[in-house]
């Protein structure tokens, strides 16, 4: 023991030594000549408009991921002057000499190198011995596709330095002394990092579920233990591992809605209260907008459907054909659709049935609950009707119609009642944007209804408009509300058109909540879905494993230089072959065990289990969810999942004998050669003869570009 | 009714007394057990000293109670109990045959499972994505009672006239009745108390979702059938694990493997039983294996058991089904085209059936080509143009599965149209041709667009008129393994399609196009040259009135051939259900919370209305209870963990909780949770499995948290107060009934809506639509 108490100077000062050899390795690989290529690379063309918007403070929506990770990129930007005005439109594109390109980048690179130096103080966490954490640290140091992944503005990297912190800090706090009050700021530690994973990425959710679970083992063995005072400790945690990420989830969404509060591209899938909330765009027009709606208001009616595209309820001079294609009548009358742009066809004037006028008295006479009233199309001067007639395309509904007098024994059926639907929420009175409105018609009590199927040529693909009976339909398709509108002055047809022509304006300023901003937006994230189509690089999850695809993410203009986002292949074997060499040891220690066989030391045990818990849960996390995800997935996908398997690699080789080790760097050499290899596709130079490229192409499914012709 | 009250007294006194003879049984055990333990527990804390007290009496207890419970029930009051089992078994009867043969037509789905159940009395070959069990019971059942297979079942309220259809629905509601009798037996089995199990009998004997779905010819009567008597055979086996390889060890193994089969035989959610009784079989091993007092020749023999009877039995079952299948239908009916050439050869009335064409491959002849992957479709093309957007717009390529006259093809040589005179020439491996699509006239064509769904593909089009098109409509044809020179063989031959101009390969990727491209399966050109089924071919249908037909004996597939094709048909046509953009489609949120039901039969006032909904009282019941019980359980474990001292009857009830509960729970979530990740289209009566494992846990965490009644209450009032709570579910759950009973016993006149109906007010959700 004496002896050994000289020696702790010396071992630190290697460790440290060790440790930041690999960090200035990392630094080096991940930040050296970080702004060639000097054009758009890959993704940066997808996450640079966002760049570009929070710059220029433009509202938008992404429905791939919370704000947070397009913030940090933002914030990169801001740092080197980015004033938003470059177009991301292509690929390759040259960056022009105002772009500060290596600002853009450094955030994200600054996070894939530190991964590596935590990679290595994780494994000591996990109490393995310094050289299985530099093995771990040198996988991931010698990775090309986290090389490339890193090195530009994209968010695997952040994400990755996220998650690993947060298991890294927790597990600091897990092993800290008890009596000490310092662990729980990494306890916090932990839970912010958690809170920013999740907020770079849904995909950090996953990751922080798995650190809650592992956690609450920790707790569930506290609780067995009656000589602690359980309920302090679960509360610390219960906070620092609930509710401050929950409320720093929020926090970003704080901080992305304060940011962005012009209007956009994007404004219109939300709802008309939250653009009025935005400066410019709707709330430019909707501005002193009367709040009341009035016998002679003149309206434009915004489905509430909940679909990508918006829409206004609509009529034109055509009428509907007298039959279909299938064979089916119509009643020839004129057409009523929902048509997704703004028009001046979208006017409606609100009659009262007993008058004649359709003008606004003074005072004007608020429509409200339960009045009925008739709607007259502005331009045409048509009245909304329905009618037993099955609609076109929805025959089980009600066609609705502007009424046409074709003397056939068809009379006008144009009475609608009025029916607020949150009017306890808001008033019994008919309000601008605020009021959901049903209209159910007064002879057959069908409710007006957006069917959300497109009509064909004949009515121009707008969108079909029914009246379905309450008991059949539910949902938002039946809401509509009003966007904008205005009190009508003149009587005669001409001058209201005129008048319907020139925009409207007066003085009144609404706002909404934070929370019910969040929650729509929130909301929307999760349910707006794109098309999901096949990309040319695209790949199925279980490719990943034996990394069957590549991505090429940027191709010099005029030479052979390109930059591919490709794995180092033995790394990728030693991590493939080290989960399965985990299983299989779990599995024969496990059954052994239970037999009574100890083949470990319990401490060695836990150690053990600890270690499969963190790596294959991980990985697991990381990798299974893929393969129930109806998304377009790449092969950055897997990054995350492959990291745990790096962390578990060379702790299964923990103090080896002398044999072992000299395969161990046998593979580590190999690893080096063949990041080498591929060095060329990682940086994109030196360019690469057509021989050389063919020679790099491993597997036939790797799709290496040749500029040949 | 009397007589009922007097049996549930009874069975709560005789209750009671079993709840004293576990305890007494407990305390004898504890002292027992510490002796027996050898571990040195000197100085551990005292908790764990408990905890393992418990986990051995409780061992005990298990073993012991099986016997000693049978026991009391020879001794004492064999007569109540099977009272009450005769009432359940009476009330379940009546309730499910109770107007069986309203109404007197097609309702629903019946119009499927009808028709397949008419094809297996006329033996004509169909496909359907079942495996079909299910569906020979029902035609057996028809063919027993009388039904001859001739109706059409063309569509729902088809009015059955003078067809015998009351046998097929009297099976299917047979089967029903048994689940609320299973039920009882379960709970019984996994609590050891009747109110528990005559809680759980009660809620589904009155649940009107069971009972309309019980009454129709469909699957789902069959399929819980086997699901529910697979979980009880489960439960007795565990129950016999104390004598293992005694008849009766054997018997319910048997019998869980035979019901697991059957299960999985009727629809593939039979998956799930599967995976619940896995779950339930691995803990069983560990727990044996773990047990030192056996030696690994005991645990290995333990483990072979339970292989072959729920593994190798079960799936030899299952595969006899299929056998029967294939021997049973064996003429030519709808479905044949989805399936491999070599299939269709054995199906009487198929134009492969016996087939006599040309042998080999000629110009000029007329060919249909079928893409070898399994289930893959021919090589089809139709006047339709690729949409604007999807490469070039050019006539649509694309394999279809059912036989058509757009899937004939012409083969030409490179260069000249008309075949000449005399005998035609063959074609060789390596040679250079051009297919020309008979209807349209246009050449089977590929260029450098990529393809509408694979993007690393080329897109094959259809381009050209009357055969003259450009140097992008040559194919260079490929023999597997020939040598140039060789002839093609006419269904034998794997041939590929070389694409001249790109080098790339004709490919069938298996993806199925959108609206405009009729849902049929994309062709695209690949330049991947691998050799995989997807890009093999072969030549079904040869017309050549120029060359002597010749008799084919055509390789019949072996029998696991054609079951691992049905099986990926079967898959494949699963996934393909997608729920279409009109359709108001189900989400799996709105089952528990019973949000909407499915219209049986009947829309307008005038017609018979059967709507398939849930009784709400039961299903929002077993919604809050579902809550309670995890409630229950997180209290029950974190005062175990902490080590508080319980009385024997709380540890007994925890044990039952954890136990039995947990195993219903898990029940419960792998027949529900699945849905979530399902792409295919959903319907409300797939949550009618796990609604039965929600039921029985409700019986359970109903009755414990009766049970514990004197938690708060001294002993006569908490007594009181539990018969009170048992009448107050009873009688609500009565009262319900009969207030939602015209849902599934049929119900004509105004809608609901409105106040003269007979539902009028009870439309409690505005989603309901009756």
């Amino acid at each position: 023991m004496s002896a050994m108490l000289q020696l702790p100077l010396v071992v630190t000062a290697q460790v440290d030594l060790v440790l930041v050899l690999v960090s200035l390795l990392a630094l080096w690989t991940r930040l050296s000549r970080l702004s060639y290529p000097n054009a758009v690379v890959f993704d940066e063309v997808y996450y640079g408009q966002f760049v570009s918007f929070y710059m220029k403070r433009v509202f938008f929506i992404d429905d791939n991921g919370p704000p947070l990770g397009h913030m940090i990129l933002a914030l990169g930007a801001y740092l080197g002057g980015f004033d938003g005005n470059f177009v991301w439109n292509r690929i390759r594109a040259e960056y022009p000499s105002s772009v500060s390109v290596w600002s853009l980048r450094v955030l994200p690179s600054l996070c894939g190198a530190l991964c590596v130096p935590l990679v290595y103080l994780l494994t000591l966490e996990l109490r393995f011995s310094h050289l299985s954490a530099l093995g771990a640290a040198v996988l991931l140091l010698l990775e090309n596709s986290l090389i490339v992944q890193s090195r530009f503005m994209l968010l695997e990297s952040v994400l990755i330095f996220l998650v690993l912190l947060a298991f890294f800090s927790y597990l600091r706090f897990h092993n800290a002394p008890t009596s000490s009050w310092f662990r729980y700021i990494w306890l916090l530690l932990s839970g912010v990092s958690c809170a920013a994973a999740v907020g770079v990425k849904y995909m950090g959710l996953f990751s922080y579920l798995l650190l809650l679970g592992v956690a609450f083992l920790h707790a569930w063995n506290l609780i067995g233990d009656q000589f602690l005072n359980v309920c302090v400790q679960c509360v610390c945690r219960v906070v620092c591992l609930l509710v401050v990420p929950v409320l720093l989830y929020v926090f970003w969404f704080y901080l992305h809605l304060s940011l962005l509060n012009r209007s956009g591209p994007h404004d219109q899938l939300m709802s008309s209260a939250f653009q009025a909330s935005l400066q410019g765009g709707l709330s430019r027009i909707t501005q002193g907008q009367p709040l009341e709606v009035a016998y002679g208001s003149q309206v434009t009616l915004r489905s509430s459907a909940s679909q990508l595209i918006p829409c206004w309820l609509h009529s034109h001079k055509e009428n509907y054909p007298v039959r279909y294609e299938n064979g089916r009548g119509s009643s020839h009358q004129q057409q009523v659709t929902c048509y997704p742009f703004k028009d001046v066809n979208n006017w409606w004037i609100i009659k009262h049935p007993g008058r004649q006028e359709l003008v606004v008295d003074t005072p004007p006479r608020p429509v409200r609950h339960g009045d009925v009233i008739q709607l007259v199309h502005a331009m045409t001067s048509r009245f909304l009707n329905s009618h037993d007639v099955a609609a076109p395309m929805s025959p089980h509904a009600q066609e609705v119609s502007g009424y046409v007098d074709f003397n056939v024994s068809m009379p006008a059926q144009n009475l609608w009642k009025v029916d607020i639907s949150n009017r306890e929420a808001e008033s019994e009175v008919w309000k601008t944007i605020l009021s959901e409105v049903r209209l159910v018609h007064v002879n057959t009590s069908a409710v007006l209804k957006l069917s959300g199927v497109s009509l064909p040529d004949w009515g121009f693909r707008q969108l079909e408009v029914v009246a379905e009976k309450l008991f059949k339909a539910h949902g938002s398709s039946l809401g509509w509300n009003v966007e904008e509108h205005r009190y009508g002055t003149s009587q005669e047809p001409k001058e209201r058109e005129a008048e319907l022509h020139c925009p409207t304006h007066i003085d009144v300023d609404r706002k909404i909540s934070f929370w019910a901003k969040f929650l729509e937006l929130q909301w929307k994230m999760l349910t707006v879905k794109q098309e999901e189509s096949e990309h040319k690089y695209s790949s199925a999850p279980l490719e990943w494993i034996t990394m069957e695809t590549n991505i090429a993410y940027w191709l010099h203009a005029t030479t052979n230089a390109q930059i591919h986002l490709i794995g180092n292949p033995v790394s990728w074997g030693v991590a493939n072959l080290s989960l399965l060499a985990y299983q299989l040891l779990a599995a024969v220690y496990m059954l052994r065990r239970r037999r009574g066989f100890k083949d470990l030391p319990d401490a060695v045990w836990d150690q053990f289990v600890c270690l499969g818990c963190v790596c294959v849960g991980g990985w697991l996390v990381n990798f299974v969810p893929f393969l129930l995800m109806e998304k377009t997935l790449f092969l950055y996908h897997y990054l995350p999942a492959l990291c745990y398997l790096y962390l578990l690699s060379p702790q299964q080789c923990d103090t080896p004998p002398c044999a072992v080790c000299v395969c161990v760097s046998a593979v580590l050499l190999s690893v080096f050669l063949s990041y080498r290899t591929f060095c060329p596709l990682t940086y994109g130079s030196p360019e690469l003869s057509a021989n050389q490229l063919r020679e790099l192409r491993w597997r036939d499914t790797w799709d290496i570009l040749d500029r040949r012709h | 009714m009397f007589s009922f009250l007097m049996a549930k007294e009874e069975c709560i006194s005789q209750r009671n007394k079993t709840e004293h003879s576990s305890i007494l049984r407990n305390r004898k055990n504890i002292p027992t057990s510490l002796k027996t333990s050898q571990a040195p527990f000197t100085s551990v804390s005292k908790d764990k000293i408990s905890q393992t007290a418990g986990h051995s009496s409780e061992d005990d207890n298990q073993s012991s109670n099986g016997s000693s419970a049978q026991l009391f029930t020879r001794r004492h009051g064999e007569s109540p109990v099977k009272v009450l089992l005769l009432l359940v078994v009476g009330l379940s009867f009546s309730t499910r045959l109770y107007k069986i043969t309203e109404p007197p037509h097609v309702c629903w789905d019946e119009t499927h499972f009808g028709k397949m159940g008419s094809y297996y009395i006329n033996r004509t070959f169909f496909f359907d994505v079942h495996p079909p069990l299910g569906k020979m019971l029902i035609g057996l059942a028809g063919y027993m009672t009388g039904y001859d297979g001739t109706f059409p079942f063309i569509k729902p309220g088809d009015k059955y006239e003078q067809q015998n259809y009351w046998g097929m629905r009297g099976f299917c509601a047979v089967l029903g009745s048994f689940l609320p009798i299973f039920a009882y037996l379960i709970v019984l089995e996994l609590s050891q108390s009747h109110t528990a199990a005559f809680i759980t009998a009660i809620l589904l004997i009155f649940d009107t979702g069971c009972i309309t779905i019980s009454q129709y010819i469909l699957l789902d009567p069959i399929l819980m059938f086997f699901i529910m008597a697979a979980v009880l055979s489960m439960v007795k086996f565990n129950q016999q694990r104390y004598r293992p390889f005694t008849a009766s060890w054997w018997f319910w193994l048997v019998l869980t493997g035979v019901n697991l089969a059957g299960a999985f035989g009727v629809k593939f959610v039979g998956l799930f039983v599967i995976l619940l009784v896995g779950l339930n079989t691995i803990w069983d091993l560990w727990r044996l294996l773990g047990d030192l007092s056996l030696s690994l020749v005991d645990v290995a023999k333990h483990f072979l058991a339970r292989v072959v009877g729920l593994i190798l039995l079960p799936l030899f079952l299952y595969v006899t089904v299929f056998a029967v299948h294939f021997v049973v239908l064996n003429k030519s009916g709808p479905g044949d085209g989805f399936f491999s050439s070599a299939f269709q050869s054995r199906l009487m009335g198929n134009n492969l059936y016996n087939a006599s064409m040309p042998e080999y491959l000629a110009y000029g002849s007329t060919i249909t080509v079928k893409n070898l992957r399994i289930a893959g479709g021919y090589l089809h093309s139709h006047w339709h143009l690729y949409p604007e957007g999807v490469g070039s717009r050019q006539q649509q390529v694309t394999a279809y599965s059912h036989k058509d006259y757009n899937n004939l093809w012409l083969v030409h040589r490179q260069d000249d149209n008309n075949s000449q005179s005399g005998s035609p020439d063959l074609v060789r491996h390596g040679d250079i041709i051009r297919l020309e699509h008979k209807e349209t006239t246009r050449n089977l064509h590929s260029h450098l667009h990529e393809a509408p769904l694979t993007k690393k593909h080329f897109q094959v089009t259809g381009y050209g008129i009357n055969g003259t098109g450009d140097t992008n409509d040559l194919w260079q044809l490929e023999v597997c393994g020939g040598r140039k020179g060789d002839l093609v063989k006419v269904l034998r031959s794997k041939v590929r399609f070389l694409h001249r101009a790109t080098g790339c390969v004709l490919y069938s990727s298996g993806k199925t196009l959108p609206k405009w491209g009729w849902e049929q399966v994309e062709v695209t050109c690949s330049p991947y040259l691998k050799e995989t089924p997807s890009s093999q071919w072969n030549i079904e249908d040869h017309i050549n009135p120029k060359l002597p037909n010749i008799s084919l004996s055509v390789l019949k597939p072996h029998f696991l051939e054609i079951l691992l094709e049905s099986h990926i048909v079967m898959i494949r046509g699963n996934s393909g259900l997608k729920p279409k953009d009109n359709e108001m489609n189900s989400k799996p949120w709105h089952w528990p919370i019973n949000y909407q039901g499915l219209r049986f039969s009947g829309v307008n006032e005038t017609e018979y209305r059967v709507y398939l909904l849930g009784n709400p009282v039961v299903w929002w019941l077993n919604l809050a209870s579902l809550g309670l019980y995890l409630i229950m359980v997180a209290v029950a474990s974190v005062t175990i963990q902490r080590g508080f001292s319980l009385g024997p009857k709380r540890i007994e009830q925890s044990q039952v909780l954890m136990r039995g509960g947990g195993l219903l729970l898990l029940g419960w979530l792998l027949h529900y949770a699945p849905f979530y990740t399902m792409g295919r289209v959903l319907y409300y009566h797939h949550y009618f499995p796990a609604m039965l494992f929600s039921s029985m846990l409700t019986g359970i965490t109903v009755d414990i948290l009766l049970n514990s009644a004197d938690l708060i209450l001294q002993p006569p009032y908490s007594d009181w107060m539990q018969r009170v709570g048992q009448m107050v579910l009873l009688l609500s759950v009565l009262y319900s009934f009969y207030l939602f009973h015209p849902l599934s016993y049929g119900m004509t006149g105004p809608l609901a809506h409105e106040p003269g109906s007979a539902m009028a007010g009870l439309k409690w959700m505005d989603s309901w639509e009756f």
